[in-house]
């Protein structure tokens, strides 16, 4: 069984975010770029099942949608221990094109399970996973916190308020994953850098396709006012702050 | 067999290096940076959790950590690929240095057993050695440690009172002696230790192992940092080491301790920007958190200040590591051409001793100067004990000590420039006796370039002229006394490790213009100010206290003008400089230069 994990390459969550071109754009320079935390416990999840050997998992690729400043982590995943690679080559413009773009990827292969993070830390749309699945006319499974091999089926586990659900399915299908569905993130050893330029890491053209959405404008949270303090004793005060300044009684 | 070296050490005092020569760390490829991000993410997941567990020295804690390094790799970056390590450069083991360096105690540990713990081995051991010892250190399945030092054998290390003598079978060296101030020794399987065989001048080195009869170690040592680092007194009685274990052969010791000491200071200076970086960040993190007067402190021009000249002394660090790191791989690449007998790595640290020395010395002494700072800038908060800027404090004051004090280094740097000079390898005092004379000549206001970089290198070649004038009059006028002139050897050496240090400074912001365009550098522009300025203004010190401490009449006189001149430091706005410096640094909130 061949497993593809679709990547986003985002931002550093620590990183300052600023716009560019009268904030139409996100100002990448500087930017440090890491893969997106949930595609990352996805792959981490992937090579689990790929190093188990009860299990029926023999490749793992990795895929992603980006030009080629996304390749560092394309070769990171590679590092991690994905067998292989895909870029399709092209900015990754909203969650419907790069859904479309990886389908076109995908439906040419014979991958039996295809693995998403639940949502990207940057835009956090949480939209490509199902539009795939669409695109492939494959079931899914979203927020999935666990995935084991049960004979020929697959038992995903799913957080359900007040409990776990547990869902069993035969691939292929899309598993949309949440946290929880691996421990801890996978750190690159130096053996896996050293093997990671020796994988082949394949570049795609990018698909005909239409961009549904345009992006009109970002705009930074305003910063918060600062704390007022008001004397335990001093309620009369605190009432007509909330009445006529905050105005929210 | 000759062959035109891409470098010699201290040539950098009498020619020009252009800036395409020099490597920058803006260089490190993509692999070089995964190693980088691999390093500080187990930094950040395994050992800043528990550094209060590693200070505390909780038992076994710091072997756990080295093995969960040398699970990913991390011992063996060195080491070559036979012996189950990965054959890296040496500027991709100074990216592992400095990502190391923030982790305190950890960073000691690390350093001891992948530096002078593993590479005596790597570098001077035969094949067997390497197989049985060198393959388990490069996993982390050992641990390594090195024992030089004794109670009466510090700065002065050939004074070792060790002793080897080989048992009546001839199989076995015994050793019997007393070791101290070791590093890891609380844990280390394998160690490097140096001894006398019988009534040598020289010593000889040893593999000797833990489990070896006749060996025993004091208790923990209480010291002021770096407590997490186990740091013991060994003691060897009628030790039995297998003669095969004697490394390089009798009387090397002192060579291998030598050059691998050179090695250590480049290192050091690696781990140190690493420590700089963290103490830079946490002082402005906090910075940015502290209110005073109603308004954030960092808006005060006095923390400006201290922000600002922490982030200079530390840019300033990592432009003469990296220079220095890709020197020495460069080196190396020669003298395998040149198939020498020592090994080539070895060779290549022994050329550059003088910019270990300096490194070592510059770098230290620029940590003490940030981690002080942040104590300052943490202000009453920087006193407590809980607050991470104490560890920081504590831990930088060992740099000065170890991998030779920097008093030693400082004689170094000079002792070692004249040394090479004598020995013709430089044309040294062929240049400093033509500086010498055309001290008549001095150069005029009209001689100063117009153009940026032209500017600075002429300030620059001020100071490496200014300093060679002193060191031909020095050395006509003491010869081989020269050594007995601490003093005089310590200003001039300040001088030189400016010059260093300021020029590598230039020739990365040079090539960084180059890579992306002068708009893109005006804060790298505001450093190499501010740099070269602090090099020119305290050289006018140094200078002066050197020249009146041993010329007089005429030749004073001549000094001085040439002071007057050499040292006319650039008009610079420092205060500005270091406030956009700053302001840079608290927008973004970490070291991001």
């Amino acid at each position: 069984m061949k497993i593809l994990v679709c990547v986003g390459n985002v931002p550093d969550t620590t990183t300052k975010v600023r716009f560019a071109e009268k904030n139409t754009k996100f100002d990448t320079n500087g930017v440090q770029w890491v893969i997106n935390p949930w595609d990352e416990l996805a792959l981490t999840r992937a090579l689990e099942l790929k190093e188990d050997s009860s299990n029926p998992v023999v490749h793992v690729t990795v895929a992603t949608v980006g030009r080629a400043g996304a390749e560092p982590t394309m070769r990171k995943a590679l590092a991690i221990g994905a067998d292989d690679a895909i870029r399709i080559d092209t900015d990754p413009e909203d969650s419907s094109f790069v859904a479309y773009q990886l389908a076109e990827v995908i439906k040419n292969e014979d991958y039996q399970l295809v693995l998403c993070g639940i949502e990207s830390s940057d835009y956090n749309g949480a939209a490509v996973g199902g539009m795939l699945s669409e695109y492939l006319d494959l079931p899914s499974v979203s927020a999935v916190t666990g995935m084991t091999f049960e004979g020929a089926d697959i038992i995903l586990s799913r957080e359900i308020d007040g409990g776990i659900e547990e869902v069993s399915l035969p691939a292929p299908f899309v598993a949309v994953v949440q946290k929880g569905i691996a421990k801890e993130p996978r750190i690159p050893a130096m053996r896996g850098i050293m093997m990671a330029r020796k994988k082949p890491l394949k570049v795609v053209e990018v698909a005909e396709a239409e961009t549904l959405t345009n992006m009109t404008e970002f705009e930074m949270p305003k910063p918060k006012p600062p704390c007022k303090m008001i004397e335990a004793e001093n309620v009369a005060e605190l009432v007509d702050l909330l009445q006529n300044e905050a105005k929210v009684l | 067999m000759e062959k035109e070296l891409s470098v010699k050490g201290g040539s950098f005092m009498i020619q020009d290096t252009d800036p395409k020569d020099v490597f920058i760390p803006e260089e490190l490829d993509e692999e070089q940076q995964m190693i980088a991000q691999t390093c500080q993410d187990f930094l950040d997941t395994e050992v800043l959790p528990v550094l209060d567990e590693v200070d505390s020295q909780q038992e076994g804690l710091m072997p756990e950590l080295l093995a969960k390094a040398g699970e990913l790799g991390l011992l063996g970056i060195s080491v070559p690929e036979e012996y189950e390590g990965f054959g890296q450069s040496f500027v991709t083991s100074m990216v592992a240095s400095e990502i190391i360096g923030a982790g305190y105690s950890f960073a000691v540990a690390y350093s001891c057993h992948t530096g002078i713990g593993s590479l005596p081995i790597a570098y001077y051991g035969n094949h067997e050695q390497k197989e049985k010892y060198l393959t388990k250190l490069a996993t982390g399945e050992w641990k390594g440690a090195y024992c030089l030092t004794e109670p009466g054998a510090g700065s002065d290390a050939n004074s070792g009172k060790t002793k080897a003598v080989l048992s009546e079978d001839g199989k076995h060296y015994i050793l019997n002696g007393q070791k101290m101030w070791i590093t890891n020794a609380g844990f280390a399987d394998v160690m490097t230790v140096f001894a006398k065989i019988d009534n040598d001048r020289v010593l000889s080195a040893f593999i000797v192992e833990r489990t070896m009869d006749g060996i025993t170690f004091n208790p923990e040592e209480k010291k002021m940092g770096i407590k997490g680092s186990s740091t013991r007194q060994i003691f060897f009685n009628d030790l039995k080491v297998p003669v095969e274990n004697l490394l390089a052969g009798r009387g090397q010791g002192f060579r291998i301790a030598l050059n691998i000491l050179h090695m250590g200071r480049v290192k050091l200076g690696g781990n140190i920007i690493g420590a700089a970086k963290i103490a830079i960040n946490q002082s402005v993190n906090y910075s940015n958190e502290r209110k005073q007067f109603g308004m954030l402190i960092n808006n005060f021009g006095s923390i400006k200040h201290k922000l600002g000249q922490q982030v200079v002394k530390t840019y300033a660090t990592e432009s003469a590591v990296y220079r220095a790191a890709m020197n020495i791989d460069q080196l190396i690449e020669d003298f395998k051409e040149m198939s020498t007998r020592e090994n080539p790595t070895m060779v290549a640290f022994n050329q550059m001793a003088i910019e270990a020395a300096i490194l070592k010395v510059y770098s230290s002494e620029a940590l003490d100067y940030i981690a002080d700072e942040a104590v300052q800038i943490f202000g009453g908060m920087g006193y407590s004990a809980e607050m991470p800027v104490d560890r920081g404090y504590r831990d930088s004051r060992i740099n000065r000590i170890f991998e030779g004090t920097n008093e030693i280094n400082r004689i170094l740097v000079v002792d070692t420039l004249l040394k090479r000079g004598q020995k013709k390898d430089i044309p040294l005092f062929e240049k400093a006796a033509e500086v010498f004379e055309n001290l008549n000549s001095l150069p005029s206001k009209e001689d100063i370039p117009a153009d940026y970089y032209g500017r600075k290198k002429y300030h620059i070649d001020n100071l490496k002229s200014l300093s060679l004038a002193m060191i031909h009059s020095v050395s006509q006028k003491y010869g081989r006394k020269l050594m007995f002139e601490q003093e005089l050897l310590n200003g001039l050496s300040d001088i030189i490790m400016n010059i260093y240090v300021a020029e590598s400074t230039m020739l990365r912001v040079q090539k960084l213009e180059g890579m992306k365009g002068a708009d893109a550098i005006s804060l790298q522009k505001d450093i190499l100010d501010i740099c070269v300025y602090e090099a020119v203004v305290s050289a006018a010190k140094s200078a002066r206290d050197v020249v009146n401490s041993f010329s007089e009449g005429e030749e004073l006189g001549r000094f001085h003008k040439a002071i007057s001149v050499y040292t006319d430091a650039e008009r610079i706005n420092v205060k500005d400089a270091r406030r956009r410096i700053a302001d840079h640094l608290i927008d973004d909130n970490k070291y991001s230069f």
